[in-house]
This record gives C-alpha cells, sequence and structure tokens, in this order.
C-alpha cells in the first residue's frame, strides 16, 4: 500500500543524502521524495510517498526518526490533501491544438508555454489525475515530462507541530 | 575568550573530561596537534588509524566514557572507516575529529581531500562537516552527548584545517538542545505492568541478556530479576559479562556459536525476556522457529530495534536500568513448574568442565586459563575467528566490561588496539588477548604502543597457521576444498614479539602448556605465549 510520510527535517546541509542513502540502504522503495523549506527557515519539510505493508512502514518511520537532523516523522495518508505538479512537453501541430485544449479544459490544466510544434502543458492534482491526463495525451506524442512529486498537509486544523518544548502529544 | 578553532576544540574535549585521545597527525590536523601541546590530554601515537578507533573502543568499553581518536584529512581518514563500523555495530560511544581541506577547496579533489562525512553516514550514529568555527564548541558538545545518550554511537567531526585557524570567541554552550534528538529513558509504566502480568502467568521464562545490559550498568538488575523470577540467563556475545558465568542460572550464549542449553531453553520457553539485545541474525537463527513457544518481552533503549528481527508481544522503548528498576518493583512470582531442573539436565548434558586432559586444545588452554587468573581484575580481549569463539565459550565471564570483542561487524585486527585501549582506560586491569595469527597481523604495528606506552598486555596467540574460521567454513559447506586460507608465510611470531620488546614463549607439547599458562599470567611485562594450534580444531558443533 502507498504511504505518504510527511517529514520535518533540520535545514542542514547533507540532510537529503543522509534521508536518500536510509531510503536506499535499507531497501525501502521510494514513489517520490519532494522537499523545500517551511515558514521556519531552519527546518524542512519532506513528503515522501513510499509503498510498503505495515512492517516496512514502521520499520521506515523508526529508522527516520533514528536521524539526528530528522525532527518528525508523520504518516499523512489517512486524512490529508496532497498535490502534485507536472509538465508535459506534448507534440502540437495546428490540426491537434484543439484537441488537445480540450483535454487541458477538461482536466483544468493550464497551457504554459506553446510553439509551432509543441504546447506545454502545467496541471496541478493527485497522482491519478496527473496519469490519467498523461495517458490522453500520449497518443499525441508526449515529447518530455517533468513532475515534482507529492506534497500533502492534513485537512482541517491539525498541524504537526515540532517545537522543542512540546514534549509529546 | 578568543582562541582558534583548534584551540575551541580541544578546550571543549577538556570540558568533556577526555583524558586520552588516540591520533595519528598530518597536515590538515596540524592546528590540532599544535594546541595539543598546551593541553593536558595524553594523546597516544597510534600506528595505522583503524586501530585508534578501536583503542578508543576499548578505552570507551572499560570506562564507559567516550572514546576519542584523531586522523588527518583523506587517508587518515578513510583509515578510520572500518574502527567506525566496528563501534558502530556495537554501539560504543566514540568521538572521531577529522582534519579536512579548507572549506574553499572543497569538492575540488584536492590533495588529500575526501568526503568523509559522506562515507562514514552509514554506519555512524552522527557526522559533521563544521564550516563555521563558531559552531566548533557547539558542535563538540552535541558530538559527546549524541554518542554518550541513547544507544550509544561513533560521532564523526570532520574539521576544514582554515575552521581550525580561525579566531573565535570560545562560548561552551550550558546544554545541548537537538529538537530531533531525545532518547527515550522511562519505560512506559502500563507495559511494565504488563510483562509483570506476564510473569505472573509464565512457568518456563527466560532472560536473553545483551550488550545494552553492559552499557546501561545493569548487571545488578539482571540477577535480581533473574533470582526472583526463578529464570535462567542467556547472553548475547555482547552481552557476555551481563550475567556471571558461573551462576547456576547461566545458559552461555544464545546463537550460532552458543551453548546447547540456552539455544534449547530458548526454544522451550513460554516467556522470553530479551533485554538490551538487538537479537541480530547470528543469536536467532530462523526467525520463524525462535523462541516459538514464548511470550516475547522486548526492552531496549532503541526503538528501531523492537520489532525489527522478531516479532514482540510487549515491546517496551527504554533504557534497561530504568526500566528493570521499575519491574522489580512489582511483587514478582511466577508459576511453579519443573523448569529449572530442566535447564539443569540441558546444562550437564554437555557439561565440559573436567572433560578436557592436558592437551594442546584451545577448550582446555582457555578453561586452565579461565580458573587461574583472578576474575575480579581481568579483562579478557578477543580478536575474530574461531579463537573467539572458543573464548566466549570457555572462558567463564563473571562481571560486565570484561570481555571484550567484536560481535556485530567480527572486525579482524580488533583486539590488540581494544586490548590496549582497554590496559590505557585502568592500568590495574590485567588485560589478556586471545588472537589468532591472521587477526594478529591485521593489527600487529600495534605491538609499538606496548612499549611506547609501557602497558602490560599478556598476548595468547592460537597459531594454526590459517584463517580457521574460513576454512571450517570451507571444510563444512565446500567440501574441504580449501582455498585461500592457509598463512604459509608466516613470521616467527615469538621472534617477531621479540622485536618489539615483548619476551615471548612458544609452547608445542602437552607439557608445556600448564607452565606456560602460568607464565602468561603472572608475567610483570607484557608477554606473548604462542600456542601451534591444530588447524583442524572445530568450534562446532559447539556443545559447551
Ligand atoms: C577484516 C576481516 N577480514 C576478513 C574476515 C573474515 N574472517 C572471519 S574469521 C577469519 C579468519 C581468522 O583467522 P585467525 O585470526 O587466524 O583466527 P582463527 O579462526 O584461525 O582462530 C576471517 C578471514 C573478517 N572477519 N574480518
Amino acid at each position: 500500500m502507498k504511504h505518504t510520510l510527511s517529514v520535518l527535517v533540520e535545514n542542514n546541509p547533507g540532510v537529503l543524502s543522509r534521508i536518500s542513502g536510509l531510503f536506499s540502504r535499507r531497501g525501502f522503495n521510494i514513489d517520490s521524495l519532494a522537499v523545500g523549506v517551511t515558514e521556519d527557515k531552519n527546518v524542512s519539510r519532506m513528503t515522501i510517498v513510499v509503498d510498503g505493508d505495515n512492517y516496512t512502514i514502521e520499520q521506515l518511520t523508526k529508522q527516520l526518526n533514528k536521524l539526528i537532523d530528522v525532527i518528525k516523522v508523520t504518516d499523512i495518508s489517512k486524512d490529508s490533501v496532497i498535490r502534485e505538479l507536472a509538465l508535459i512537453k506534448v507534440n502540437a501541430s495546428l490540426s491537434t491544438r484543439n484537441e488537445i485544449l480540450q483535454i487541458v479544459y477538461i482536466f483544468r490544466a493550464k497551457v504554459i508555454d506553446i510553439s509551432k510544434s509543441t504546447m506545454t502543458i502545467e496541471i496541478t492534482g493527485n497522482s491519478q489525475k496527473i496519469t490519467a491526463l498523461e495517458e490522453l495525451l500520449q497518443p499525441f506524442g508526449i515529447k518530455e515530462m517533468v513532475r515534482t512529486g507529492a506534497i500533502g498537509l492534513e485537512r482541517g486544523q491539525k498541524v504537526i507541530k515540532y517545537t522543542i518544548n512540546d514534549e509529546e502529544e | 575568550m578568543r582562541m582558534t578553532g583548534a584551540q575551541a576544540i580541544i578546550k571543549s574535549l577538556e570540558r568533556n573530561n577526555v583524558k586520552v585521545i588516540f591520533g595519528y597527525p598530518g597536515g590538515a590536523v596540524l592546528p590540532l596537534y599544535d594546541s595539543l601541546m598546551d593541553s593536558s590530554i595524553k594523546h597516544v601515537l597510534v600506528r595505522q588509524e583503524q586501530a585508534a578507533v578501536h583503542e578508543a573502543s576499548g578505552y570507551a568499553r572499560i570506562t564507559g566514557e567516550v572514546g576519542v581518536c584523531m586522523a588527518t584529512s583523506g587517508p587518515g581518514a578513510t583509515n578510520l572507516v572500518t574502527g567506525i563500523a566496528t563501534a558502530y555495530m556495537d554501539s560504543i560511544p566514540i568521538v572521531a575529529i577529522t582534519g579536512q581541506v579548507p572549506v574553499e577547496m572543497i569538492g575540488r579533489d584536492v590533495f588529500q581531500e575526501v568526503d568523509i562525512t559522506g562515507a562514514t553516514e552509514p554506519f555512524c550514529k552522527h557526522n559533521y562537516l563544521v564550516k563555521d568555527a563558531r559552531e566548533l564548541p557547539r558542535i563538540i558538545a552535541e558530538a559527546f552527548y549524541i554518542a554518550s545518550t541513547g544507544r550509544p554511537g561513533p560521532v564523526l567531526v570532520d574539521v576544514p584545517k582554515d575552521v581550525a585557524m580561525e579566531e573565535i570567541d570560545y562560548n561552551y554552550p550550558d546544554r545541548v538542545e537537538l529538537r530531533g534528538y531525545k532518547p527515550t529513558y522511562a519505560g512506559h509504566p502500563l507495559q511494565i505492568k504488563r510483562v509483570a502480568k506476564a510473569i505472573e502467568k509464565c512457568s518456563r521464562p527466560v532472560i536473553c541478556a545483551g550488550g545494552g545490559v553492559i552499557t546501561s550498568n545493569a548487571a545488578d538488575e539482571i540477577a535480581q530479576l533473574s533470582q526472583r523470577i526463578k529464570a535462567p540467563v542467556a547472553t548475547t556475545l555482547m552481552g557476555i559479562g551481563a550475567f556471571p558465568g558461573d551462576h547456576p542460572l547461566s545458559l552461555g550464549m544464545l546463537g550460532q556459536h552458543g551453548s546447547y542449553a540456552a539455544n534449547r531453553a530458548v526454544a522451550m520457553a513460554d516467556l522470553l525476556i530479551v533485554i538490551g539485545a538487538r537479537l541480530g541474525d547470528r543469536a536467532t537463527g530462523s526467525t520463524d522457529t525462535f523462541a516459538a513457544n514464548a511470550v516475547i518481552v522486548h526492552i531496549d533503549i532503541d526503538p528501531a530495534e523492537i520489532g525489527k528481527n522478531v516479532n514482540t508481544n510487549i515491546p517496551i522503548v527504554g533504557d534497561v536500568k530504568c526500566t528493570l528498576t521499575e519491574l522489580l518493583k512489582y511483587n514478582l512470582k511466577r508459576q511453579d513448574s519443573d523448569w529449572l531442573q530442566d535447564i539443569k539436565a540441558w546444562k550437564d548434558k554437555y557439561h565440559h568442565k573436567g572433560l578436557f586432559c592436558r592437551s594442546l586444545k584451545p577448550g582446555y588452554i582457555l578453561t586452565r586459563l579461565s580458573d587461574k587468573v583472578d576474575k575480579d581484575k581481568t579483562v579478557l580481549v578477543t580478536d575474530v575467528g574461531q579463537h573467539q569463539i572458543w573464548a566466549g565459550n570457555y572462558y567463564t565471564v563473571k562481571k560486565p566490561r570484561t570481555f571484550l570483542t567484536s560481535g556485530g561487524l567480527g572486525t579482524m585486527g580488533y583486539g590488540l588496539p581494544a586490548a590496549i585501549g582497554a590496559k590505557l582506560a585502568d592500568r590495574n586491569n590485567e588485560v589478556i588477548l586471545v588472537t589468532g595469527d591472521g587477526s594478529l597481523q591485521m593489527s600487529l604495528q600495534e605491538l609499538a604502543l606496548l612499549k611506547q606506552e609501557d602497558l602490560v598486555v599478556k598476548i595468547l596467540l592460537f597459531n594454526n597457521n590459517a584463517l580457521g574460521m574460513v576454512r571450517e567454513l570451507q571444510q563444512q559447506h565446500y567440501n574441504c576444498r580449501y582455498c585461500q586460507v592457509h598463512l604459509t608465510g608466516n613470521p616467527d611470531f615469538c621472534k617477531l614479539a621479540e622485536a618489539y620488546g615483548l619476551p615471548a614463549l612458544r609452547v608445542d607439547r602437552e607439557d608445556e602448556v600448564d607452565e606456560a599458562i602460568d607464565t602468561l599470567i603472572n608475567s610483570k611485562t607484557s608477554v606473548l605465549v604462542e600456542v601451534k594450534t591444530d588447524v583442524n580444531e572445530k568450534t562446532s558443533p559447539c556443545r559447551v
């Protein structure tokens, strides 16, 4: 089963390699990993999508927690909003442009660049939505595609706390 | 106070009560060596950096304090790697300080540059590449804190030369604050209560004590628990010494190289209390059948160890001593049974005492040694190989911190430097090294330290002119096709020892054995006793 983990880490040099190293070393399979700084500039937040059974996820969580730079690991698979951004450069001639635009419209995606023979489309959504768009664009010929990997926040008022004093919630 | 980064490091080490550094100099650590001249800290000049880590490790295991070692950038740093990995696998607190090329040179493959934080990351508890000298006091404080608390382990601090030379205002932090690191010491009260309940219900309990018991100084609590619930105690290799080996409730070592009684008892137990052990593959064998009839309690300070290898019924994350102290507050009483009779029968079945008549057999020699030494002050250190297994099985260890071996990594060459570290940690200890001709040659160069530091280490060398352990594997699993296991070019070890200033004697006849052991024990100086050992001596089936 796929799990989405939110990992708050100290924004120290080398932290990304510590985490990616841990994944490969211990044989965990990452579907995606997205990282960026949070509202606190000393803290980065990683969203990691990983495939595995409960044992694997428990081990992974424990191993992540062992890293000194990891502040908090939360499994947000259950009740959260997850989004991914993708850019897709697709073949688009005069004759196919309209058809592509219709697909883009239905997906509430955006065209962000256009040339004589290509269009670049921006889409956000969950992974399935992006994959669905990808499949529909496939027949036109996808020249290039890039995905950010999923990021997510829990729904509602819940936040992941990490201050030094909040012992255990 | 204004001072250089190097001075700040040394001052911070003094703050952490460091008395000895094991190290080897080079260009990138010269600022540190210069500052060291003005310090009261003793520096032990080793002969190879890997040994410096093993020496620091031996020191740490005796004192319970953090062992410190130091090396230069590049090859100095990479030589530390095996030592660091060895310490990591056995949870030994080490702070390793390495020199690094100046900050602005990093990443350009300049002379003696190597990414040592990257290289050691998989087997360090944590590491630092210091880029700003002002951070040095905080980082050293953190390094010692991380190395010595929770589940201990090695921490490496990589210090570029210019950082060591930069002038800073020295401010040592009052306390360490790491929001990502808060080890849990107190076991959860409800879980502890569940253990007490499980004990009430059981009639065939076994305690399995690992290295964590020794780290946590909880041998007394183990002894109390064992007495109170009439539970026999098996130890892991790292747990040897956690329970007196000659106690009627002692089962000896668990696992592949362990005793019949220990393995049998675990298989038949209805309650297994695993304490400060990670239940590695060597200890459990197949995890499907391990302790198949038992409710398993697992107490460990490292949450990641619980449930990693063996399914646990009652997990407790916490310090062994704290948790056992709480558990012992309960009125613990188990169901009556014939359990202890069974245990005794299994122990008697393969009891070896008196089994050996005088011979060159390792079993005889180690049993005799075990009977003769003063266990209160003797530390036995082993290398890695058959002799290690023999020592584990035939030498009876009575106290914590009196048996040192490389358990998790099985690093040949660990023995001599660890023995040196152990002796330096407490010169009142009698330190005996049990080694093999292969292992000894992996750290041979450290013999020079015995003279240099005026140390008395007694060396018992089982010389079979072979990599006995590997040869035994080839004998068993490769149809006696012996490949690259005979050390045909071996030197004359006695002459070699003499060249380093150690008296030495060779034993190749049965009637010389007893006297040689006496000589080894009574010698006032370091001494090497080489025993000619039959290359066909086996470790298995070991049925102590
Ligand atoms: C650094 C290292 N290299 C290789 C091994 C694999 N190995 C395990 S035991 C052993 C042989 C040890 O020989 P020796 O020290 O002579 O001891 P013996 O088994 O003969 O008692 C070897 C090569 C190891 N454990 N460590």
